[in-house]
């Protein structure tokens, strides 16, 4: 329960804030809330992957974004978009559908499952055997977009003079 | 209400919490953000589906969201790449500003 006040007053206060830098700075901390409900949840692994990756990787190349694109004069200009109240009023009624949705669905009455018995040799060895060809294709992937990143950030050479 | 039920709500008030940034801001990097909100909503939809569902010693659930993650991860870096090649082009991340297909 507290874990999931925070998760959304962080998260609510990325979506909110004015300066950008806050921004980030209040999505670290919902990151952290959704990694530890996942704890909660007897994910442990994918707690740690959380942190790490989002905590630690993106939130870090979100500051950098922002840190590159700032504009050398502080303009005063609004921080949200001109439809805002079209865009709250879309994101509102998402979640008033989905929020019925799950209230009112009856798939849920079945009870607490017991914990299950989940260790990292278990997931290394699920990776290795059975999952490994998703394994291969996301190693590719990642690989893929590593040097997209690179080649798209890079620029080309006449504008870097 | 079932612990379920809890979970899913969460995920779906997150989702719309990143749905609004999308909708709302102005700055491409803050959308970009909501966009991995959204990401996160999915992801704990998988765990708790996983955790309060009929076979959870299968690790099904623990891999899609392993993945997906690794996926998001990618898709944010592609993505700030683009934005920072779009923001060389343009001199803005004012999404309200960027309105010319042309150049």
């Amino acid at each position: 329960m507290i874990f999931a006040v925070l998760t959304v007053a962080g998260m609510a206060a990325a979506m909110g804030l004015r300066n950008a830098i806050h921004c980030v700075l209040a999505l670290t901390v919902g990151f952290a809330g959704v990694a530890a409900l996942y704890l909660q949840l007897g994910a442990q692994f994918v707690g740690l992957t959380q942190i790490m990756v989002y905590v630690g990787a993106v939130a870090i190349l979100a500051v950098f974004a922002i840190m590159m694109t700032h504009s050398p004069e502080p303009v005063k200009q609004p921080a949200f978009s001109s439809q805002w109240f079209v865009g709250s009023i879309v994101a509102a009624s998402v979640f008033a559908v989905l929020a019925w949705e799950i209230r009112s669905s009856a798939a849920f009455t079945q009870g607490l499952p017991p914990q299950p018995y989940v260790t990292v040799q278990r997931i290394g060895d699920a990776l290795m055997h059975h999952f490994v060809l998703p394994l291969e294709i996301m190693g590719l992937l990642l690989t893929a977009a590593l040097i997209g990143a690179v080649v798209i950030a890079m620029g080309h050479e006449e504008e870097m003079k | 209400m079932s612990p379920l039920q809890d979970y899913l709500l969460l995920s779906s008030l997150l989702f719309s919490v990143g749905l609004a940034g999308v909708l709302i801001r102005r700055n491409a990097i803050l959308v970009l953000i909501g966009i991995e909100l959204m990401l996160n909503a999915a992801n704990l939809n998988f765990i708790a589906f996983w955790r309060f569902g009929p076979n959870p010693s299968a690790l099904t659930g623990i891999m899609f969201a392993l993945f997906s993650i690794s996926v998001a991860a990618a898709e944010a870096a592609v993505g700030l790449a683009i934005i920072l090649a779009a923001y060389r082009h343009s001199k803005t991340t004012d999404l309200d500003q960027m309105n010319s297909l042309k150049g």
